[in-house]
């Protein structure tokens, strides 16, 4: 895997001379499909190069508050900051809050990373392919200065030898590895991970998980839902625990996991330890 | 009567038949393209946000799947003129009154394969595709459009072929195209047999030649570093799959 970094010394110059505050920020989020109502008021910010691991039964609505806190989804309520600008919406002439057209949602998704549960590359493009598309369609970067800079980034989470191979050909570590570099190429503000080695081989979690500690040892500001409770106890510097669509406790790792307050966390730790 | 090779061979090399090539491959492609273009939009339609507008494109593939091909271009040839004064001069030309009536009942198929096709794309797709910041029209070009593409080629060639076969409807607004200049030289001739033949002749190789092509974008669109480095690139490199535009 990578000797040295992964991300480049201005960028983590940057993660580190930010403004002072929170990197994101959900405020009283709410969301709900029809009837069912996914997300009931959910708040928490993250600082700078913070890691919140997030847990929580499925259906608890994790995946759907991570794309609200992506903008990929309106928000029935609530508001998120972005180093302490809202984005997603603006104020209204009434005073209410009215969501942004996409072209500016595009805009502001830019400086969020996500990376999904299966991944999600775009299989039509080669490892390199898929790294290089925000940077050139979204940054505008040329294409030969887009290249050298995807080729660095696979490089850093050991893949460089793989770059023109296709999603179809790599394993589903190596596929993460990319989604993660994909992401990463962005400069991001903060990265969103979902579930990020669910989807993968017991043999594969390691390669995936190391690459996601050396970012968080960078100074990367991110907020991971996980089953993983090593992980969440060995680099989260927070864990909160989500259950029909609320953080129903939240502690650092250490309280969080050796005396949890609530009887559904407790359950719950039961359940996947 | 018997089948006169001499006959066939001449019918095969006539003037007559090889002047209608063109115009029947001019008006399959030319009705295919405007068919795919309208059967896009009618896909888009039928996928909207609004209601009314999901509706529109519903009735547009009910209505022109229903109505055989032949009417259609009788209506577009015969009735159209009556309807519309402006199409009743003599500028008006088979080709035209053919392509409208090919163009507007291939997109009905049309639309079918391509909604079919942008079904297909899982959604998380077009989510990676936002998360990174793409706006809508290159989230549509760069990720769904080769996608559905690749998914689309087998249904369309099909549908191309079967539209290839349909420019013979076109006798009906006397174009000079392959059935019409075999029917004019068997009023004149009565060698059934031949001429028949040889059309079928022409069409078969159309439609053989057609293959290959098919066979060929399909290679384009494998999506594995074998295929990559055997391909040289070409004018599909960017949509097909390549790094850069
Ligand atoms: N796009 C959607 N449309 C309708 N219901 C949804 C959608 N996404 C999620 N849900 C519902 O929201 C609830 C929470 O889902 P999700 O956020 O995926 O939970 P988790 O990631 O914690 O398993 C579930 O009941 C799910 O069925
Ligand atoms: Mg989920």
């Amino acid at each position: 895997m990578s000797q040295g970094h992964i991300l480049d010394e201005d960028v983590i110059a940057q993660l580190h001379a930010g403004p002072a505050g929170n990197v994101i920020e959900a405020i009283d989020i709410r969301r709900r499909y029809g009837a069912n109502e996914v997300l009931r008021g959910v708040s928490f910010g993250i600082r700078r190069g913070e890691v919140k691991a997030i847990l929580g039964p499925s259906g608890s609505g994790k995946s759907t508050l991570l794309r609200c806190l992506a903008l990929l989804e309106p928000l029935d309520g609530g508001e998120v900051h972005l180093d302490g600008q809202r984005v997603g919406a603006r104020q209204g002439r009434d005073g209410r809050l009215v969501p942004l057209g996409e072209s500016e949602l595009a805009a502001q998704r830019a400086d969020i990373g996500m990376v999904f549960q299966r991944f999600n590359l775009f299989p039509h493009l080669s490892a390199l392919g898929n790294v290089m598309i925000g940077l050139t369609e979204v940054r505008k970067v040329p294409p030969a200065e887009a290249r050298g800079i995807a080729d660095r980034m696979l490089e850093r989470v050991g893949l460089g030898h793989r770059r023109d191979h296709f999603p179809s050909e790599l394993s589903g570590g190596q596929q993460q590895r990319v989604a993660i570099a994909r992401a990463l190429v962005m400069k991001p503000k903060v990265m969103l991970f979902d579930e990020p080695t669910s989807a993968l081989d017991p043999e594969l979690v390691g390669e995936v998980l190391r690459v996601m500690e050396e970012l968080a040892r960078e100074g990367m500001t991110m907020v991971v839902v996980t089953h993983e409770i090593g992980f969440a106890r060995d680099v989260a510097s927070q864990v909160l625990m989500m259950d029909e669509g609320q953080i129903i406790e939240d502690g650092p790792p250490d309280e969080f996991f050796a005396s949890p307050k609530q009887e559904r966390t407790k359950r719950f730790l039961d359940a996947v330890r | 009567m018997h089948f006169d090779v001499g006959i066939f061979l001449g019918a095969l090399t006539s003037k007559a038949l090889r002047e209608a090539i063109p115009v029947t491959i001019s008006l399959a492609v030319t009705s295919f393209v405007i068919g795919v273009i309208i059967g896009l939009l009618v896909a888009l339609a039928r996928s909207s946000r609004f209601r009314v507008v999901r509706y529109l494109g519903w009735t547009y593939v009910w209505f022109f799947r229903a109505i055989p091909t032949i009417i259609l271009l009788f209506f577009v040839w015969n009735a159209l003129p009556e309807l519309v004064p402006a199409l009743a001069g003599p500028g008006f030309m088979p080709f035209y009154a053919a392509v409208i009536g090919l163009s507007v009942n291939e997109a009905a198929y049309a639309a079918e394969i391509i909604r079919g096709g942008l079904l297909s794309v899982d959604d998380g797709q077009r989510q990676a595709a936002r998360a990174l910041g793409m706006r809508p029209a290159a989230v549509f070009r760069r990720v769904v459009a080769p996608q559905v593409i690749r998914v689309v080629i087998p249904p369309m060639a099909n549908d191309f072929i079967t539209l290839l076969k349909l420019t013979s409807l076109a006798y009906a607004v006397s174009l000079r195209e392959i059935l019409t200049v075999t029917q004019t030289q068997i009023a004149q001739t009565f060698r059934h047999v031949e001429w028949y033949s040889a059309a079928a002749v022409y069409f078969i190789v159309l439609v053989s030649i057609f293959t290959v092509g098919q066979a060929w974008l399909e290679r384009r669109f494998v999506w594995t570093s074998a295929a990559r480095s055997g391909s040289g690139g070409g004018m599909l490199r960017g949509f097909g799959g390549g790094m850069a535009r």
